[in-house]
């Protein structure tokens, strides 16, 4: 850690005890490094659709460059609600019930902030993403993470809920398809959990940035079972089913008491997303089918591959139903991940990232994502048997 | 459409096994489609797609507008069939409005496309006119960009 030590001392003891993301260390190595292949991208390796792009610059010609509303254009707003009604069954009004956020990111954020008080719990599966225990640090509220297994696919039960839930229990985080485990909820395991959430009275944020990469069974998205729009607020955005990362754009739906708390931090911090993002959703928004439904299908393909080539190597790896990633088990190998990781990347400059970025319970395991060429995944396969053949 | 159509057509070298493993179907399932359609002539052949503007060839390609009088017995697809068979003629179409075929004719220079559109087309049976216009730059062809550079870029490694 560089600087001086009077200066950290200094600093809030909520920021200074948290760890820099393990993908942040990965990050420093691989890029000291030449003619690496990276499995090891979240995002599409698809170019954001011609269409978006191209009316982005219009937009740009036409002077859409000034401040928006704090919820975001009318018009997109309005866009969004029909979006998510079609695509994943919940209604809201555009008028005080849509949130548009600096990416799913900030809405997470925005979420906790507006919901917790020093002390209260956050209840959320393990491996996650990244940022979701930081961010309910950073909210002062106490993340408790119930751990899932390949077992059952990483998937999320009512008893596993249940063995973690105290009185201080507040929140339930939900991420569904899964990054890093491409885990998904069926209509079953989710009306357990909606059946848990109702009962105990808890808050549900539910972050369903990967909800149209699904690929044997559609994605059901929580906000459709019964009694649970009204305490639920739903993410999304336009990252992953669009390949727009760098716009970073994305939307809180839920209950207007709750879109007001939010959109209260987000007026005074962020004001408003960027007036070209959202320019860049609303045409991206007028042909979603044609755009995401091309992308799925390569997915698919790919994930068959991967998961393919990993049992031909002997390599546990559970079946991904959605997002892009496979997270397959190196644990047989006697390495801790990251070192797994470390040296795969050292002796054959393939990336991948330690299981233990996504929480202490990814120990054992690696998340390739298979959102990179073909052509990528078949040379990295062909030097991770290389590898394998001589630990 | 048949994924495995899809996949060739981005990829017409795609190894059979790789494709299998794609579909996730037996290779022998892969190999029999293949064959059904090579046999159907639904695949009509595999091509290179190739950026000829960079390769030192003498070429050029003229697009041709024809206007023809439909035959009683066949319509337009006698006369297209008969222009169709020249082999300067790389791709003919059936077009709505103002004229009625559209054709990519190819020659070694001007001169012999000239020549071909004078003393072939023009003069057959049933052509009423032609109008020829030179292409003089690809940018894309067969969905392929012929000018861009691959570039990634994305971190190499993000959360």
């Amino acid at each position: 850690m560089n600087g001086s030590p009077s200066l950290r001392n200094r600093l809030s003891l909520v920021v200074r005890d948290i760890p820099r993301s393990g993908i942040r260390d990965f990050f420093d190595i691989v890029t000291t490094m030449k003619d690496v292949i990276s499995l090891g991208i979240g995002e599409p390796d698809f170019d954001t659709p011609w269409h978006v792009r191209e009316s982005t610059v219009f937009a740009l010609e036409r002077g859409a460059t000034h401040y928006t509303s704090n919820l975001g254009y009318l018009e997109l707003r309005r866009a969004l609600a029909a979006y998510v009604e079609k695509t994943f069954g919940g209604r809201y009004k555009p008028e005080d019930e849509i949130l548009v956020t600096v990416g799913v990111s900030e809405a997470l954020d925005l979420a906790l902030r507006a919901l917790l008080n020093p002390g209260d719990e956050v209840l959320y599966h393990e491996p996650c993403y990244v940022s979701y225990r930081a961010t309910i640090l950073f909210a002062h509220g106490v993340p408790v993470a119930v751990e899932t297994r390949p077992e059952n696919g990483f998937r999320l039960t009512r008893a596993m809920l249940e063995a973690k839930l105290t009185p201080r229990t507040k929140v339930l985080m939900l991420n569904f398809p899964n990054n890093p485990t491409g885990a998904i909820m069926s209509r079953a395991d989710l009306e357990d959990v909606a059946a848990f959430a109702r009962e105990h009275d808890l808050i549900v944020i539910t972050d369903e940035i990967y909800g149209e990469l699904t690929y044997d069974a559609p994605h059901t998205s929580i906000i459709s079972l019964p009694g649970l729009r009204e305490r639920t607020i739903f993410l999304h955005g336009f990252s992953k089913a669009w390949a727009m990362t760098g716009f970073r754009l994305g939307y809180a739906c839920g209950p207007a008491e709750l879109i007001d708390a939010m959109m209260k931090i987000h007026q005074y911090t962020m004001l408003c997303a960027s007036s070209l993002g959202q320019k860049a959703a609303l045409e991206a928004l007028a042909r979603p089918a044609v755009d995401v439904g091309e992308m799925v299908g390569e997915y698919r393909r790919r994930r068959n591959f991967i998961v393919g080539a990993f049992a031909d190597l002997g390599i546990e790896c559970h079946r991904p139903l959605g997002a892009f990633y496979a997270f397959p088990s190196v644990a047989r190998f006697g390495l801790p991940a990251k070192e797994f990781a470390l040296k795969l990347l050292h002796e054959e400059r393939v990336a991948v990232v330690p299981g233990t970025a996504f929480g202490a319970c990814g120990e054992g395991f690696v998340r390739c994502a298979y959102a990179t060429s073909l052509d990528n995944i078949k040379e990295a396969m062909v030097r991770l048997k290389r590898f394998i053949a001589r630990l | 459409m048949d994924e495995i159509l899809k996949i060739l057509q981005g990829n017409a070298l795609e190894p059979r096994e790789t494709i299998a493993r794609l579909l996730d179907l037996p290779a022998a399932e892969i190999n029999r489609r293949i064959a059904d359609y090579e046999q159907r002539g639904v695949i009509r052949g595999y091509q290179a797609i190739l950026n000829e503007d960079d390769l030192d060839i003498d070429k050029v390609t003229a697009v041709i507008e024809v206007k023809v009088t439909p035959q009683r017995e066949g319509g337009f697809d006698l006369i297209a069939d008969r222009i169709s068979r020249f082999p300067e003629v790389r791709s003919a179409y059936l077009m709505s409005a103002t004229y009625d075929l559209l054709l990519f004719v190819e020659g070694r220079n001007l001169r012999e496309v000239a020549g071909f559109v004078s003393e072939r087309l023009a003069p057959l049976d049933g052509v009423i006119s032609t109008s020829t216009h030179f292409m003089l730059k690809t940018y894309k062809r067969l969905g392929v960009l012929m000018h861009e550079k691959c570039s990634d870029e994305r971190l190499t490694v993000s959360p």
